[in-house]
């Protein structure tokens, strides 16, 4: 027993609470795509920083498990760090920064450049999670959309990008289609992770202030919009990663001084470590 | 089995709930995957299984039907005293337990709506054993085809053929439990 178990209600939030989020992320897996309303919860730290990816992880956690955060692909970085410990401290559950040893991850923004496997749960960030919000601001206008599969708008959208710039231009929080049905926002993550978005893994999304719900099951279908004339391209810049030499993983451009230098590399920071001691570079 | 109301309870709740949720939530992202959970004890005849989903999801928040043969005295005291969710009809319940043909007729049980289609309820149906053959199960979280026991194959087909819309199931045999969600297409083994 830590102090923090003492403290506080095992992973923080208090039964009856859990046991709402529990139902409703039950229903996101019975219902893929849709976003399940939920009560959400003040948290101990502000939104936008992963108050709803934090709701969801304290319902499914258990002792067992062993936990990894990753912000941008960073274990190291604030939003990851500050996640990871409060999860120690609350829940007294190992943590882990290796891709393949955690059972649970609470990503911001990316999906781990190592494949999943069933018996891992993928739990997202989300800021926002209505992929027609930027289009249609009225909640029940997006909800009445939903209902009736009337997803032309983005159609639209995507069209207008390639009419303008002469390709898709969004290249981020690309939206897909899950299971043939609801159009879903994949959180902020860059579309070249979209591809990785059909895993053997469970993936859960929680948005905290827009007090939403929504999962992907494993081997479901997710389908990148598009046209059959300008089909989905999973891009990433075309360098290979300065540090593990990686032409496979997605990149963070890093400035390396005030006259413009700058290097590639990895954003996945366990995948890159992990090359390096395998002596990759 | 309990024969006392205020007895066979979450022994250690955060923790007996979290671990029933875990078994709980891999079941229904793997529609067919037959897995244990347990923490609880019900009289008669609520299942072990069973009695871990009430106390792991029912609160004074969700009314729940208890189906012909499960409605006893013994039931009703042990899951108002644990729960604190209201008893009420089919049409009213977030959630109802009881064998198959007990449960009645699907279609008066919340369905949800076009806008809001998780507001349907969750049928925990108990069995005399879950077992991987019968019904060809195929569908999101399954990545070839799985096989369960399953007490019928019509109901599940027109409930499945309403998606969005739909009830969604969980199957409990002792301290066994599987899921059915509506996504899921059955076909006969």
């Amino acid at each position: 027993m830590t102090d923090g178990m003492q403290d506080y209600n095992f992973a923080y939030l208090d039964e009856e609470t859990k046991r709402m989020i529990r139902r409703a992320l039950l229903k996101a897996l019975a219902i893929p795509g849709y976003q399940v309303p939920f009560a959400s919860r003040e948290m101990p730290m502000p939104y936008g920083w992963g108050t709803g990816g934090v709701q969801v992880t304290a319902a499914c956690l258990v002792p067992e498990d062993r936990l990894k955060v990753i912000d941008q692909g960073a274990d190291d970085t604030t939003n990851a760090v500050s996640i990871r410990g409060f999860f120690a401290r609350t829940a007294g559950v190992a943590t882990t920064e290796r891709t393949a040893e955690a059972t649970l991850i609470q990503t911001r923004h990316r999906i781990p450049e190592t494949p999943l496997r069933e018996g891992q749960i993928l739990v997202y960030q989300v800021p926002i999670p209505e992929p027609l919000r930027f289009l249609e601001p009225r909640e029940t206008e997006t909800r009445r959309m939903h209902a009736l599969e009337d997803y032309g708008l983005m159609h639209v959208k995507l069209y207008e990008d390639i009419a303008r710039h002469g390709a898709i231009s969004t290249s981020y929080a690309y939206p897909v289609k899950v299971a043939g049905r609801y159009v879903m926002d994949p959180s902020p993550i860059p579309k070249f992770d979209n591809p990785k978005l059909e895993s053997p893994a469970i993936q859960l999304f929680g948005a905290g202030r827009e007090q939403r719900i929504y999962a992907v099951p494993p081997y479901t279908r997710v389908v990148s919009l598009d046209f059959e004339d300008h089909p989905f391209e999973a891009s990433k810049p075309d360098h290979p990663c300065a540090l593990c030499g990686a032409t496979d993983s997605y990149l963070d451009e890093v400035i390396t001084d005030d006259t413009g230098a700058r290097m590639f590399v990895c954003s996945d920071t366990d995948y890159c470590a992990g090359r390096r001691a395998e002596g990759a570079a | 089995m309990e024969t006392q109301p205020l007895g066979g309870g979450f022994s250690d709740p955060p923790m007996d709930s979290a671990r029933a949720f875990r078994a709980a939530l891999e079941a229904m992202a793997r529609p067919g995957t037959i897995r244990r959970i347990e923490g609880a004890r019900a009289p008669a005849p609520l299942s072990s299984a069973a009695a871990t989903l009430l106390l792991m999801l029912c609160d004074g928040g969700t009314p729940l039907h208890l189906a012909p043969g499960h409605d006893g005295a013994d039931v009703r005291a042990w899951v108002t005293f644990h729960t604190g969710a209201p008893l009420v009809g089919r049409g009213a319940a977030r959630f109802a337990v009881g064998g198959w043909p007990a449960l009645g007729a699907l279609d008066e049980y919340a369905q949800g709506t076009a806008d809001y289609p998780d507001r349907s309820a969750t049928l925990i149906v108990e069995c005399a054993a879950l077992r991987p053959e019968g019904a060809r199960l195929t569908g999101p979280g399954i990545r070839d085809a799985t096989h369960l026991s399953l007490p019928g194959i019509a109901g599940f087909r027109s409930n499945a053929a309403r998606f969005p819309l739909g009830l969604d199931f969980f199957f409990t045999a002792g301290a066994q439990l599987a899921a059915l969600p509506r996504t899921t297409q059955v076909e006969a083994g």
